[in-house]
């Protein structure tokens, strides 16, 4: 059964979580990719802020199709998310509490997760037609020179996400590939 | 000799683009609900009904099925007794890409100088053609849109020969079960082997437009096509790689013979969005 959950994520919720449950989001998301991510973390080096605060916060891995005239939002599905794993530990450490991408991550961010309390959610690739009617509002907040790749302000009703990595070091790419995993004679 | 304007390439282009992203074809659709039977995961069942009603509201609504609209794959056969006028095949093709992908809405994930700048180049072009001289009087176009999550975990081997018919299975294997969750499972495998370099890639990439369930009219190669397939299925990645026991849509070989001392294997996968849509002009 899924589980309703408010963004932005608290401590409480996040301890509460475990890899393999079902969850609808419910709340602000902010979009963010390859580029806005390769920005987020040159002002953290050079100790500049942020154009937003990441505190409780989720950061979705997506880059949507171009909305048609009087949609809110075009095709919007998960990205690949290992190509944020040089990225992801430095906002973790600023105190984001979640990310929805898909695809296995790093152990370097796996570490992060467990020591900011954080978790990393995976929506369905490939269902962005389904992802994009559960998104209610969008507006570009930071980068919008970066067009798909903007970092957008989602409001999203009953999003569906899965628990990969939970702050406890489960992780559901691997335990539930365990449990299905057979040997074939050949 | 009969005529056709580059023109009618253009307007099949753009057209087949934008429906080959918004419309699943009928044979995954299928597959998905035959999936649902026999997943033994509840989760990767809830994945593949996610799927199923993606595909319904991606052609109810023509919101594209996935956000990565690809690099646009264009295969041209064109017939040897056809003469093409009003311009260049190529610019043709280009100038489909370019009017599918800006007036279908579709995302532009083409970029230039891929190891430096990568500068999108603001239309989905080039096109990524393939072009065939062949029999017959008529134009042939295929459009396979191909996102980049599933393409990133493709993989080409040239083995050497004493590896054999088992070292190329568990090259291919191999190359399923370290994709994982990445590519967007269930996915289709697409398998080239033998040829040159760039043949085995070639026929890796032809081989995914086959009709899902359909099998391979060689006997052998059907046969190897059924225990990759099992192979597979049996790595337990499932649905979204949440664990489950369908990873594989279907495998689908092509192959040519080899020089004396090769034997390349190249694996294309393609995401459970296998997408393609082709006209006959």
């Amino acid at each position: 059964m899924e589980r309703r959950v408010s963004t932005p994520l608290t401590d409480d919720v996040v301890e509460s979580l475990r890899s393999g449950d079902r969850l609808l989001l419910n709340g602000l998301l902010y979009t963010a990719r390859d580029a806005a991510h390769k920005r987020l973390v040159e002002l953290i080096d050079k100790g500049e802020p942020l154009p937003l605060d990441l505190r409780g916060q989720v950061i979705y891995f997506v880059g949507p199709t171009p909305p048609k005239p009087g949609e809110v939002i075009g095709s919007a599905g998960p990205t690949t998310s290992g190509r944020m794993d040089a990225y992801s530990p430095k906002l973790l450490d600023l105190g984001l509490k979640g990310m929805i991408g898909k695809g296995s991550r790093s152990e370097a961010v796996k570490e992060a997760l467990r020591r900011n309390k954080a978790v990393y959610l995976g929506a369905t690739g490939g269902a962005g037609a389904l992802l994009a009617q559960r998104i209610v509002s969008s507006r570009v907040v930071a980068y919008e020179d970066l067009g798909p790749e903007a970092i957008r302000e989602l409001e999203v009703v009953d999003f569906p996400v899965v628990v990969i990595n939970d702050m406890y070091g489960g992780d559901l790419y691997v335990e539930g590939r365990k449990k299905y995993e057979r040997k074939v004679g050949c | 000799m009969r005529e056709l304007d580059v023109a009618w390439v253009t307007e099949a282009v753009a057209e087949l683009s934008v429906n080959a992203c918004t419309e699943l074809g009928e044979d995954v659709v299928a597959f998905f609900r035959e999936a649902l039977e026999r997943e033994e995961s509840e989760t990767g069942r809830d994945i593949l009904r996610q799927l199923l009603e993606n595909a319904e509201l991606a052609k109810r609504t023509r919101v594209p099925l996935c956000q990565d609209t690809g690099l646009a794959v264009v295969f041209v056969e064109v017939g040897q007794e056809v003469h093409l006028v009003g311009g260049s095949l190529e610019e043709a093709v280009n100038e489909g890409v370019r009017r599918g992908y800006t007036e279908g809405y579709l995302r532009k994930s083409a970029v230039a100088d891929p190891i430096g700048a990568r500068k999108n180049t603001g239309d989905n072009t080039p096109a990524m053609l393939h072009t065939r001289i062949v029999p017959g009087d008529k134009v042939r176009v295929v459009v396979a849109p191909k996102g980049g999550g599933a393409e990133n975990m493709s993989a080409l081997g040239m083995l050497k020969p004493s590896q054999g018919r088992q070292g190329a299975i568990d090259f291919i294997v191999d190359t399923v079960s370290k994709a994982g969750p990445n590519p967007c499972p269930p996915v289709i495998v697409g398998v080239g082997l033998g040829g040159t370099f760039e043949k085995a890639a070639y026929l890796a990439k032809h081989a995914l437009l086959r009709e899902v369930g359909s099998t391979n009219p060689d006997p052998r190669l059907a046969e190897l096509e059924d225990e990759i397939e099992r192979r597979c299925n049996a790595l337990g990645i499932g649905p979204a790689g949440l664990g489950g026991t369908v990873t594989v849509i279907d495998v689908f070989v092509e192959e040519l013979p080899a020089h004396i001392a090769s034997m390349p294997v190249a694996v294309n996968i393609q995401c459970h969005s296998a997408r393609h849509k082709e006209v006959v002009l």
